[in-house]
């Protein structure tokens, strides 16, 4: 007998093959029943046969979940919603943030002058602001195209017409560099605002810092919901393939009894929950995609009124992919968390 | 190939299941164990299996210390040693052959290779012909020898029977203990717990006799133990 404690077969395992190679037919070997001298197998064969055997446990662990159609199609869509949910949250963020991006980023800054400063003062003040550091570009509005530029844009030409002095003060737009920091910006115009010959500083696009700041915030608030609804979907996983687990305790049993390791036995459970991750995740996808499409055309027609050609993003290919691939991700680690749980607890008695 | 080494099992709750049993079993020998329900043949079996773990004493196969071995390398261990059961524990939800496979599978042969294996197992039992069938349309008889031939396909070294003909009529018995016989000849170890005493007297073979978690018996069977052993 050659039978070799359980741990060394491994190494004793190749050189049993490289014997085998060298003096036996197969059918010679087939033909005698030796005992443990021939109930081996080699390293590369046992890496084809575990390729193998994923193979038909993923096989396997979907043809079981379609054999019961509803019963899986039920649990689908409740990760699908789970799934769904912060995923439209984040689209929708994206969306809004896209929107305000189509106001040309960078925020200006107006400085309206005292309409009887001096034309030298005027220029001096321009001169001084665009030598600072930061600022891309300096733009004098004298009232006259002020003026003219309100009546194009306001159709509001015969009333302003009828004033008899124009208004509108002199302005200077100030357009800083993208890297220019909030901050400095407001140093400027703290600056400027306590020159005599300056009436007040507005920064127009104050409000989309804020909206950038508040959809940074939505984005913050979608993630946690999506690792809370991940937990969830984490134990409706698990507790799914527990139940699957339990109506295959016999198997495990025996499979455990011939010899089965634990990584063995596992696989086909974690299969299963890479199963259900990925059909909630396509699910989920379809939702999405489905949900984007009908407000596809309400959003056009709200945009044309705007006179914007604004059309709502999706996720994208990547961004799909990567959604079904996160959700199958989480199924497999719901089926490893149950696994890891209750197959201990199933031993041959 | 298989030794007990005064080996005692002391279950939680202090039932002893056995006592200080020592025993040596050689390749190519068949052995029964007898005893009464409860005189700790399971008890033995499981040891053997690594289902339990022995309170005191060594249990050794092909040399190697049962305790010794850790949970994760109880499979391998396993894989050296074929069971057949009284309950048959095959799976009804695949054919004969998928049943006497798993162990092929379970070890990583090739699918050509386990194909080969599994139908020579097969061919030895005689069910080559119903490999395609589920278990259950099989009578207990086919159905154990189902076991059989899963017990013996992966050729362990160590071949284990839990009451193998206790449901099975005298002539189907004797026909599974000629199979047992089979595989002595080349060189497994087989060691059969059964209480069949007539089927163990016409075998003539070594016999250990458990009573009460004691070694009462070893040797083959007379007339005059037979009152002691059963």
């Amino acid at each position: 007998m050659s039978t070799q404690p359980a741990r060394r077969r491994p190494s004793n395992t190749r050189t049993a093959r490289v014997g085998a190679k060298r003096v036996s037919t197969p059918d010679v070997e087939a033909a005698t029943s030796r005992g443990a001298s021939s109930h081996h197998t080699a390293v590369g064969d046992r890496w084809q046969a575990y390729l193998l055997h994923h193979q038909q446990s993923a096989k396997d662990s979907l043809q079981r979940l379609l054999a019961k159609p509803l019963q899986s199609l039920l649990t689908w869509l409740v990760l699908a919603v789970a799934v769904a949910l912060p995923a439209i949250l984040l689209v929708s963020m994206n969306n809004v943030q896209a929107l305000g991006q189509r106001w040309d980023g960078a925020p200006q800054m107006s400085v309206f002058i005292n309409p009887r400063a001096q034309a030298a003062a005027i220029e001096n003040i321009q001169r001084r602001i665009s030598e600072r550091e930061g600022v891309q570009r300096v733009r004098y509005i004298s009232p006259q195209q002020a003026l003219s530029d309100f009546e194009t844009q306001s159709n509001l030409g015969s009333a302003l017409r009828s004033l008899e002095t124009n208004p509108l003060p002199p302005a200077l737009v100030i357009t800083p560099e993208p890297e220019m920091s909030a901050g400095a910006l407001a140093d400027l115009g703290a600056e400027l605002d306590a020159m005599p010959a300056v009436d007040e500083v507005v920064f127009d696009q104050a409000w989309v810092q804020r909206l950038q700041e508040i959809l940074r915030l939505g984005k913050v608030i979608s993630l946690s919901l999506g690792a809370l609804l991940a937990m969830g979907v984490i134990l409706v996983i698990g507790n799914t393939v527990r139940l699957a687990i339990e109506s295959r305790r016999e198997e495990i049993i025996i499979i455990k009894l011939v010899g089965g390791t634990n990584a063995f036995v596992r696989r086909p459970f974690l299969y299963t929950g890479l199963w259900y991750g990925g059909g909630g995740g396509v699910l989920a996808l379809l939702l999405l995609v489905s949900g984007l499409e009908w407000m596809a055309s309400p959003v056009a027609s709200l945009a044309a009124l705007y006179g914007s050609d604004f059309t709502l993003q999706g996720l994208g290919v990547s961004g799909g992919l990567l959604l079904v691939l996160l959700a199958s991700l989480i199924g497999w680690l719901g089926a490893w968390l149950a696994v890891g749980r209750h197959l201990g607890e199933i031993e041959p008695q | 190939m298989l030794q007990f080494d005064q080996v005692s099992k002391r279950y939680p709750g202090g039932h002893d299941a056995l006592s200080r049993v020592s025993f040596e079993l050689q390749s190519g020998e068949m052995t029964f164990l007898t005893g009464h329900s409860g005189a700790g043949k399971s008890t033995l079996l499981k040891l053997i299996m690594l289902m339990e773990r022995a309170s005191q004493g060594q249990v050794l196969i092909n040399n190697q210390n049962l305790s010794r071995l850790s949970r994760s390398q109880i499979p391998y261990l396993r894989r050296q040693i074929g069971v057949v059961f009284q309950n048959h524990q095959l799976l009804f939800d695949r054919s004969v052959y998928d049943n006497v496979a798993l162990p092929l599978v379970i070890e990583g042969y090739k699918p050509k290779e386990a194909a080969r294996r599994v139908r020579a197992a097969l061919d030895k039992v005689g069910l080559l012909s119903k490999e395609k069938l589920n278990p259950l349309t099989l009578s207990g008889g086919e159905q154990q020898r189902v076991g059989i031939a899963r017990a013996v396909v992966n050729k362990p070294p160590l071949l284990l029977a839990d009451e193998p003909t206790g449901n099975l009529d005298p002539a189907l018995s004797a026909e599974i203990m000629n199979l047992f016989q089979q595989f002595t000849d080349v060189g497994v170890c087989v060691l059969i717990a059964s209480h069949d005493i007539a089927l163990i007297r016409r075998l003539n073979r070594r016999v250990l006799g458990l009573s009460k978690g004691e070694l009462v018996h070893d040797g083959v069977l007379t007339h005059v133990d037979t009152a002691s052993t059963t």
